[in-house]
């Protein structure tokens, strides 16, 4: 049994609150620098090169990429022989989205209830994921989610007859239908399988893969390539304004299904989609 | 890019007149932001007859809610929100003078009618890139609505905000064009 004191998981979250709101992830900062090169459109150059210097700033400054400093996603994966001491887990989670949210002047877009929408002014609670593994690791993901992209999502309960085909109009009409709004050049996160929560989950797991690295598999990987190139042929372009580039990438993960079912989740994540991570 | 060009907030019919869609031009001058929460009660307050918090006639609004700004400075990070969830309330403030609208995102036709009859438009400024736009801004002040926090309508002083013409007075749209010149 490793014992974690639940004040070091309160610490370490609020680090990675401030760290993803700022600091855009390497992989997708190389990506806007190429594109520069390969973007058909002036204008789309131009916006690429605004998103490169905001980078800089927020970086150098501390301050948030985007003001829509999203809700916080965190993903915990805990070995089984961690045993949290001082308080309980998901309390330790809130207190530092709490602090951190505070402490780096990040904006508080969390509402308490859908209908009567009362700002919480701490940003909390968080939506918070847990996959519990063998061993005694403790590793926390802090994906802070803009509505920008997240309103430009979907989800789609397929039949097995509707097949492969049937993913790629869905993913692509999904794409199409958001258009300008959720600030491209877009990461597409898609789930495909399990039941309709699990679906969900995945998509939005799948945005945490590093942009220009590959699909494991090797028909997704082709599958992901494909839609890539049928995503940045719909023109949509930076910042919707026309161009070539409207993703950077498609990440695709998939799970087991049942036999009369073909979930298939598409979780749009913006140009800042942002995530820190950190283990004690 | 050529020599840049600087509009002066608030707004001429004039100034409006010479915008086209897809031009990229710079404001200085005084806008207000408002966004969700707030244009829900603007139009509440409208329709039950209650003076409003600044005299719409030629100005522009900011679909904005900041993040809290640092010490020592006016603003924290302030980009673009989606306009499209303005849709609902745009076309009765428009019709009360407004001008100029900032966000990002498309409109509704109900949108796009107002700005031809009423002579105004609608501009996109860069969504995400919120540090950069917060170096424009010079000053902020609350005017309405503090209890919104985020989302209470701010007088701001800004210099050279960067922004593109979505839909003109005419009812030309930057966003359709774009993207019917790089589809394949």
């Amino acid at each position: 049994m490793r014992t974690i004191e639940a004040e070091k998981i309160t610490s370490l979250v609020e680090k990675l609150c401030i760290e993803a709101c700022c600091v855009i992830t390497d992989d997708i900062y190389s990506c806007f620098k190429n594109c520069i090169k390969t973007e058909k459109s002036a204008l789309g150059r131009e916006i690429l090169g605004t998103l490169v210097e905001n980078a800089d700033i927020a970086r150098n400054e501390q301050s948030p990429i985007c003001q829509d400093t999203g809700m916080t996603v965190v993903f915990v994966t805990m070995g089984q022989e961690v045993h949290i001491e001082g308080g309980f887990i998901e309390d330790a989670i809130n207190e530092g989205v709490r602090r951190g949210y505070t402490k780096g002047y990040l904006r508080k877009s969390v509402v308490r209830d859908p209908i009567d929408r009362v700002n919480t002014q701490d940003n909390t609670p968080a939506v918070v994921h847990y996959e519990i593994v063998p061993g005694s690791e403790f590793h926390i993901t802090v994906a802070p989610k803009g509505f920008g992209s997240e309103n430009k999502s979907g989800l789609k309960m397929l039949t097995p007859s509707q097949g492969i085909e049937g993913i790629k109009k869905f993913v692509i009409d999904t794409v199409s239908q958001g258009g300008p709004n959720p600030c491209p050049p877009i990461i597409v996160g898609i789930g495909i399988g399990g039941t309709m929560e699990r679906a969900a989950y995945m998509s939005k797991k799948a945005l945490l893969r590093p942009v220009g690295t590959e699909n494991a598999d090797e028909t997704l990987r082709g599958l992901e390539s494909e839609l890539l190139t049928a995503i940045n042929n719909l023109g949509i372009g930076p910042a919707g304004f026309g161009g070539t580039t409207t993703a950077l990438s498609v990440n695709i993960i998939t799970g087991a299904t049942h036999i009369a079912g073909l979930p298939v989740a598409v979780n749009i994540g913006c140009h800042a989609t942002r995530h820190a991570e950190g283990s004690l | 890019m050529s020599e840049r060009r600087v509009l002066k907030a608030p707004f001429t019919d004039d100034v409006v007149r010479s915008l086209k869609a897809g031009d990229m031009v710079y404001i200085s001058g005084t806008i207000y932001t408002a966004r969700d929460a707030a244009h829900k009660r603007l139009v509440e307050m409208l329709a039950d007859g209650q003076p409003m918090p600044f005299d719409f006639d030629g100005q522009a609004v900011y679909y904005a809610g900041p993040c809290p700004a640092k010490p020592g400075k006016p603003i924290g990070s302030v980009g673009p929100t989606t306009g499209g969830r303005m849709d609902a309330y745009s076309p009765t403030l428009i019709a009360e003078g407004l001008k100029v609208m900032i966000g990002k995102g498309s409109r509704s036709k109900e949108v796009v009618d107002a700005l031809k009859q009423y002579t105004g438009v609608y501009f996109a400024a860069i969504g995400g890139a919120a540090a950069l736009m917060a170096k424009c801004v010079k000053s902020a002040e609350v005017i309405a609505f503090d209890d919104l926090g985020t989302e209470s309508i701010r007088r701001l002083e800004v210099e050279e905000l960067p922004v593109i013409v979505v839909l003109d007075y005419q009812g030309n749209n930057a966003y359709e064009r774009g993207r019917c010149e790089f589809e394949v």
